[in-house]
């Protein structure tokens, strides 16, 4: 009746999980209490969770992944206090079934559930403006895409609660499955197939928006940056994930129909895994990065005042990049024992992938050059990054000789490698694009003591925890011991806790920013719709944008169109003629088919609890059809509803100037 | 540049030339294309002979007969086999000095990786296969070794000890693994492949050459029922010859 | 000056509403097809690594029985053919003949299925199922996923069919049904690969 789920699956004996269930369940009490007291429960429903308005769901996005960005960081300072207590013998308080757990479902929500979302949101709020449309292709799918991902965000979260995460490590290589057959790995691959599909769906939705939806005028070339980098960054992952898919689905197979394609026996071939595995892999941190490098870009162009050095440059090395991610996958395992010529193949077309990237940070530097450059927090973050992500970029190369890779292979060289170009490139870039377009998204600036205070700790804080891991990776120690017994390994480890710490307040900082500035928003009210100096169409419409974004499609002749229409007056001018506006429904059938059957088709999946899942399939499939059949999904924004909130950002136009 | 761009051309310094339309020059691409070409193709070079030189399955050149050695990798330890000798170990390795020592590796279980971080290159040991290294220790000592791939809850206590000894040292070793009275039987082994942490160090005084090559067969028969041409020839006879 | 702005931005605004025209579905699905083509395309990899890890037990050449496949393979590409033409029927309005097309199509689909299941069945019967070695789990798993397609593709025929009676040929259902024409099509062509890589290579 309930598969293998009974009420010994709760943790019971694990005093930090419980502890955890305790402050969740009453944080939980808390919010929902607090959403009944304020009787915002139509308002969530109707506004925000059915909405299939792009902004809204690129905040919900980014919402998700503040969140799960607390779980993954709790897992990471786990890791730190463990490995700094554990040495010479002593077992630490985390023995290796938990340890293993934590680092597992670090890796996994830091990057499927923290960094994943964050650039979905990012595209979802920025993307529709920035080429001048009124929303993505397929708005309710975008809806949709975002509820799996959620749904399998719960997943994750419930298993701290409910059984067990998987311990094989973030991409399932070490094929512990058949050392345990407990629900953990279960978790993993439903968790991740749930959000993998979402993922896939918004990627084909951008890629058709981009091309289908751009303001007229707007030829390719004419893109914001951000928006090639959208584009190529969706093409990545339309071609990449569905080798995931695959992938879990041999090894879901393997696990629940009794197949032979990983196992160790009856033919299987564990190599095949990894090879398949990490042909999704490496695409997917490229996934990763080029949206930071476009808002990189964007963010350095305005506020150098400044086009952008080498436009034509950048989208050639952005399209380079896409292409030659697919073709160095086995750099991840030169270890394996593939040979001389295949290792050298691999190495040598990693280091041709720099060639590119150097070019676009040469771009940025010669941006600023002759620039006028105002120091904002989003431009301390793009310094913070361009010194930090060089320096990873290039203990990349080192790696990528297969002779200096034999030495550093899984050691804590590598791990403080990936967190070099992670944090300082990817993580460095989203935060700063979401200082950038916060007043975009919200109508208010956010604070910029706070956020230049987090923006310190962060840096301070990553290197004073990931040096000495270079350090001590060279040394010799491994990636993803539970204790060790070499003592002069032992200082690093203290100074990689520090460290640690110090990141921890620059999330502090970050969350501190963000509640001051909310209460302080009347202060800091962005009335033009454009509080830098923007270059890029989205600046020329009211903060936060109208729900239809623009009341006219505006007209595109150049890149940058914004600026040039600033510099030669004809911005901020008034139409005299307005018209209805075709706008998409808000709609329950995501939540439903997404949140609610797809949760729980994936949690029966895990617990083996047959007739739920084919409860949850079957929702997910009659949702669909239920919603096919619905022929009331769009309707018209009257032009005089359009004239009346157009109206009234002109007149706010006129009291500022 | 980073920080001096930022510096000098920061918005209240307004001494430096500002340039609002500059966003284009070819001198500069061509300079910011080829200089990484130039480097990456010196590194390129670089590459391609040191994975050729430094390819883990590369005999090394000397005139001194090397010593082989096979390793299996289990949950959590490592067996260590001598076919020459007849013996065989759990977590410690012995070998002379300035002799190269020709491993082959394989496991019984998941994938680990065989690493003796201050001799050399790590490479994986994979159920059903087979993968080579060669060693050599230039100075006598003792180097710590371990398992550079996460294998489960134990992968934390794979460690083992590798003896670089003299000619006489290295002798002497295997004259105290002989006497250690321990011979490594059928049953010794199936022992052995129960999933175990912390394993102390074991020496067995009677292992029989093949043995290797019995492990290696048993996961292999799983697979593909057939010999596959990494087998050595005379296997069949071998896996009869360990019973 | 603000006039011509105007009017010019007025026809702008008109130009986009032409963007409703259904292209932009026909182009998502296209898309959605590619990243089908590449989880098979993974399938096929995964097959042709492991098709020769038989672990003891019976490969191809023992178990294909080619001249079943072969009516298989008729039924699949004679149910493209009648697709084909209830679309043309679809293009000239015909609302009774392109449901009729479309049942046959049906008919031929399921009886391809039919003879899938019949067949699956058959080797696991026989103790050859795909916990039996590496090649039977990428075989059972390459043609069982094309197998769930064209399943899908059957149920996406009933709900057309109903859907046509009921709202008429709309311009969502006129899209709809292309998505769908393409959708069988790409199957066949699979199909075509599957009956090549796996039972004709795998008998010769």
């Amino acid at each position: 009746m309930f598969g293998k789920l009974t009420l010994e699956s709760v943790p019971y004996h694990e005093p930090i999980v419980m502890g955890t269930l305790a402050g969740v369940v009453l944080g939980g009490i808390l919010l929902l209490g607090a959403i009944t007291y304020f009787g915002k429960w139509k308002y969530l429903w109707t506004e925000w969770l059915t909405s299939v308005d792009h902004k809204r769901i690129g905040v919900m996005y980014i919402i998700v992944a503040i969140v799960m960005l607390l779980r993954g960081f709790a897992d990471a300072i786990m890791m730190r206090t463990q490995l700094a207590v554990a040495s010479g013998g002593s077992p630490g308080f985390l023995p290796p079934h938990h340890y293993d757990q934590v680092f597992t479902a670090h890796g996994v929500i830091m990057i499927f559930f923290m960094a994943m979302p964050f650039m979905t949101g990012l595209l979802n709020v920025v993307v529709p403006l920035q080429i001048g449309a009124r929303d993505v292709a397929f708005p309710f799918l975008n809806n949709f895409s975002f509820w799996m991902t959620t749904a399998g965000a719960v997943l994750v979260m419930m298993s701290l609660f409910l059984g067990e995460f998987s311990t094989s490590g973030w991409l399932a290589l070490s094929n512990l499955g058949n050392q345990n057959p407990g629900v953990g790995l279960d978790y993993y691959i439903w968790a991740l197939q749930l959000s993998g599909l979402g993922t896939t769906l918004s990627g084909i939705n951008f890629i058709v928006t981009i091309f289908k939806m751009r303001t007229p005028g707007m030829k390719l070339m004419q893109m914001p940056v951000f928006t090639w980098t959208a584009l190529v960054t969706n093409v990545l992952i339309v071609a990449a994930f569905p080798i995931l898919t695959v992938t879990l689905a041999l090894l879901t197979a393997d696990r629940y129909l009794g197949t032979h394609f990983f196992t160790n026996d009856g033919g299987g071939n564990a190599m095949m895994y990894v090879n398949l595995i990490w042909i999704w892999g490496h695409p997917e941190v490229y996934i990763l990065i080029l949206p930071a490098f476009g808002a990189f870009s964007e963010i350095i162009s305005t506020f150098s005042r400044k086009p952008l050095f080498g436009y034509k440059s950048m989208v050639y090395a952005t399209a380079c990049i896409g292409v030659m991610s697919f073709i160095v996958w086995l750099h991840h395992f030169f270890t394996m024992g593939s040979g001389a010529d295949v290792n050298a193949f691999f190495g040598i077309a990693t280091m041709i992938i720099s060639i590119p990237t150097g070019v676009k940070i040469f771009n940025w530097l010669f941006t600023m050059y002759r620039g006028r450059i105002e120091m904002t927090v989003p431009v301390y973050w793009t310094i913070g990054f361009i010194v930090t992500f060089v320096i990873g970029g290039m203990t990349g190369v080192m790696l990528a000789i297969p002779a200096a890779d034999f030495l550093l292979h899984n050691s804590l060289f590598l791990v403080a490698h990936f967190h070099n170009v992670i944090i300082g490139g990817v993580l460095f870039g989203y935060l700063a694009a979401m200082c950038f377009w916060f007043p975009k998204a919200f109508g208010f600036k956010l604070n910029e003591r706070l956020g230049k205070a987090s923006f310190w700790c962060w840096l301070i804080g990553f290197w004073m925890a990931f040096m000495p891991l270079y350090i001590v990776g060279m040394k010799g120690m491994t990636r993803r011991m539970n204790h060790y017994d070499n003592p002069e390994w032992h200082p690093y480890m203290l100074v990689a806790l520090a460290g640690a710490f110090i990141v921890a307040l620059g999330i502090a900082f970050l969350i501190l920013q963000i509640v001051v500035s909310i209460k302080d928003r009347k202060k800091n009210l962005d009335l033009t719709g454009d509080p830098w100096g923007g270059r890029t169409l989205e600046w020329s419409i009211a903060s936060p944008a109208p729900f239809y974004n623009f009341a006219q499609l505006p007209k595109v002749e150049h890149l940058d169109q914004f600026w040039e229409d600033k510099e030669s007056g004809r911005a901020f001018k008034q139409p005299t003629h307005y018209e209805d506006i075709h706008m998409p429904r808000n709609t329950g059938a995501g939540v439903v088919i997404g949140g609610i059957f797809g949760t729980i088709m994936g949690f029966a999946l895990v617990w083996h609890i047959w007739w739920l899942a084919i409860v949850g399939f079957l929702g997910m499939v009659i949702g669909f059809v239920v919603r096919s059949y619905d022929r009331d999904i769009d309707y018209y924004v009257p032009a005089k509803e359009v004239e009346a909130i157009e109206n009234a950002r002109y007149r706010q136009l006129q009291q500022v100037a | 540049m980073a920080i001096g761009f930022a510096w000098r051309y920061r918005a209240s310094n307004t001494k430096a030339t500002y340039a609002p339309r500059w966003s284009h020059s070819t001198a500069i691409e061509v300079v910011v294309w080829t200089i990484p070409v130039i480097i990456i193709a010196i590194l390129a070079t670089l590459t391609w002979t040191s994975s050729h030189e430094l390819d883990p399955y590369k005999p090394i050149e000397s005139s001194v007969k090397p010593i082989n050695v096979d390793v299996v990798s289990m949950d959590w330890k490592w067996l260590f086999i001598y076919p020459d000798y007849n013996i065989a170990t759990v977590n410690e390795l012995a070998f002379p000095v300035d002799t190269p020592v020709n491993f082959r590796i394989t496991s019984t279980t998941v994938m680990n990786s065989f690493f003796i971080p201050q001799l050399g290159s790590q490479i994986y040991s994979m159920s059903g296969m087979q993968t080579k290294l060669h060693l050599i220790a230039r100075e006598t000592g003792t180097f710590a070794g371990l398992s550079a791939n996460y294998s489960g809850p134990g992968f934390s206590d794979m460690h083992f000890k590798a003896h670089a000894t003299t000619q006489q040292g290295f002798e002497d070793w295997v004259a105290k693994v002989r006497a250690s009275s321990n011979p490594l039987t059928t049953e010794g082994f199936a022992a052995l492949n129960k999933p175990s942490e912390r394993n102390p160090v074991t020496y067995f005084s009677d292992t029989p050459p093949s043995m290797f090559d019995f492990i290696l067969h048993s996961q292999m028969d799983k697979i593909a029922g057939v010999d596959s041409s990494i087998c050595t020839p005379t296997s069949k006879n071998l896996v009869a010859a360990a019973e | 000056m603000t006039q011509a702005v105007s009017t010019h931005l007025h026809d702008v605004a008109h130009h986009h509403e032409h963007h409703d025209d259904g292209s932009k579905t026909t182009l998502g699905f296209w898309i959605y097809l590619m990243s089908d083509c590449l989880i098979f395309s993974g399938l096929f990899a995964t097959f042709a690594v492991l098709r020769h890890n038989t672990a003891g037990g019976p490969d191809g050449k023992e178990l294909f029985d080619l001249s079943y496949v072969l009516v298989e393979t008729m039924l699949l590409l004679v149910s493209s053919f009648t697709f084909g033409v209830g679309m043309l029927n679809l293009y000239a309005g015909n609302k009774g003949r392109l449901l009729g097309w479309l049942f046959v199509t049906f008919l031929f689909g399921a009886g391809f299925v039919g003879m899938e299941v019949y067949e699956f069945h058959h080797l696991i019967s026989e103790g050859n199922g795909p916990g039996r070695s590496a090649f039977l789990s990428a075989f059972f798993t390459l043609i069982g996923t094309h197998g769930l397609h064209v399943t899908f593709g059957l149920i996406w025929i009933l709900i057309m069919m109903h859907q046509v009676k009921r709202f008429g040929l709309d311009g969502v259902s006129t899209r709809r049904l292309a998505c769908l024409s393409l959708f069988w099509h790409f199957l066949d062509i699979v199909w075509i690969c599957v009956f090549t890589f796996v039972y004709l290579f795998g008998v010769l």
